[in-house]
């Protein structure tokens, strides 16, 4: 019905073997003094045409100053899960936050 | 840490949970987890652990949803090279590309979830996954577009505004972002209506026939009565839906009864008026039979919408193949 399989045959090489295009996760500086967020993801064929695509696609109304594409296939991620000991080493180090000493109220600025 | 992906990493994200839950067996703290992140107003994010048939449920919410904005540039798109002004062309065509935009955006969301954006395609233009059944009326005059800004915008904003607190990150973060730019699509829509009735009399003919065209299949955008919408309580309990669809719709008539006294048109239905003691407007009954119809697939445009949309597709397959095999020879001369 579609010629998706020759499609898919030209970027087999890439990382994402069933779709034609493999996928680009954006991110976006929405104005000056502020960090990149990330905002989604689109396809596109190469990290050109993920720029113009995010650039249609996530800016319409001035939403950024700034883009950043990358391959979603290229991020090194940890697990988003709470419970992940990953994140346990700053758990228990309460004696890191301000509010871990106690200071008399009779001392001023600090 | 692992290697995979970040949140869209769709494919890996489904083989990561099966691995997560073969590493802890003990499927009923996953799912208390689950169960009490839902409870507490948290979100569910691509790689945490969640039960097949949410994943599923998800997926088909999502696409459906997907598949809607995108058939749904079709009936406005119809009027794009025969809009009265440049102004108004401008405005639609800035419409039609926002719904593009939104069926991306939900397609992005389906995506984490492990779904696969060809797959999705192809289940929409082979029928296998539906849109809603409202883009299966046809647009017949200029009106119609006023109409739908002001209705079936207004509704789809009744609908959304809700699913914005959806317990799937993805899928709420992506709502927050349509929600904002419905706004625009549904004031347009009204502003359109509003110089139209303040034209001829011929021109304001056309908006009440638009209006009662487009009033009942509005109605239907809110789905089944909830005595006929099993699923209802399940998706409440997970939060993926938080009003039953007879709730949304009561809200709606309310909300648009005075706008559509402001404007001066009648919508048609002679049950309509204004209860005292329930505090709502009452209206009449909905042409189930009508619905399911259409849903059947026996609407004015059901075939013509899939036509269209498969013949885009098909007719893009080059370019899509183009840019490809560019991007190819690129990295091979990079390399």
């Amino acid at each position: 019905m579609t010629n998706e399989q020759s499609e898919g045959n030209v970027a087999a090489s890439a990382s994402q073997p069933r779709s034609g295009w493999p996928l680009f996760e954006v991110f976006l500086r929405s104005k000056r003094g502020l960090n990149h967020v990330h905002v989604g993801s689109l396809h596109a064929a190469d990290p050109q045409m993920a720029l113009r695509h995010a650039r249609d696609l996530y800016t319409r109304r001035n939403e950024g100053v700034s883009i950043w594409v990358v391959q979603a296939a290229d991020i090194t991620a940890s697990s988003p899960d709470e419970k992940d000991p990953f994140f346990a080493p700053s758990g228990d180090k309460v004696y890191r936050h301000p509010t871990f000493y106690e200071i008399p109220d009779s001392v001023p600025h600090i | 840490m692992t290697g995979v992906t970040a949140e869209s990493g769709g494919r890996a994200t489904g083989t990561d949970a099966a691995a997560a839950g073969e590493a802890r067996p003990d499927l009923g703290a996953l799912e208390r987890y689950f169960e009490d992140t839902i409870g507490s107003e948290r979100r569910i994010e691509p790689r945490d652990w969640m039960p097949d048939a949410y994943r599923k449920t998800m997926i088909r919410q999502i696409a459906q949803h997907a598949h809607s904005e995108i058939i749904g540039m079709q009936p406005e798109g119809n009027w794009v090279t025969r809009a009265p002004s440049l102004r108004r062309k401008a405005i639609l065509l800035a419409k039609v590309q926002d719904e593009a935009g939104h069926g991306l955006y939900l397609y992005s969301a389906a995506e984490t979830l492990g779904a696969d954006r060809e797959d999705l395609t192809n289940r929409l233009i082979t029928g296998q996954q539906k849109y809603s059944s409202i883009f299966n009326y046809p647009t017949l005059t200029f009106a119609d577009v006023g109409v739908i800004g002001w209705l079936v915008d207004g509704a789809a904003i009744c609908n959304q505004v809700p699913l914005c607190r959806s317990s799937y990150g993805p899928y709420a973060r992506a709502m927050i972002r349509i929600c904002k730019e419905e706004s625009f699509h549904q004031r347009q829509g009204y502003e359109l209506l509003l110089t139209m009735m303040r034209g001829t009399a011929a021109q304001r003919e056309m908006v009440q026939d638009a209006t009662n065209r487009w009033w009942w299949p509005s109605l239907m955008m809110f789905g089944p009565p909830d005595s006929e919408s099993p699923n209802t309580e399940q998706s409440m309990r997970w939060r993926i839906k938080r009003h039953t669809n007879d709730e949304l719709r009561q809200r709606f008539v309310d909300m648009t009864v005075p706008q559509a006294e402001a404007l001066g048109v009648t919508l048609p239905d002679p049950q309509l008026r204004w209860n005292e003691a329930r505090g709502h407007y009452d209206f009449g009954e909905v042409d189930w039979a009508e619905f399911k119809r259409v849903i059947a697939g026996n609407g004015p445009c059901n075939a013509q919408r899939i036509v269209n949309r498969r013949a885009a597709h098909d007719g893009g397959a080059w370019v899509r193949e183009a840019a490809a095999a560019h991007a190819a020879k690129r990295k091979e001369a990079a390399a």
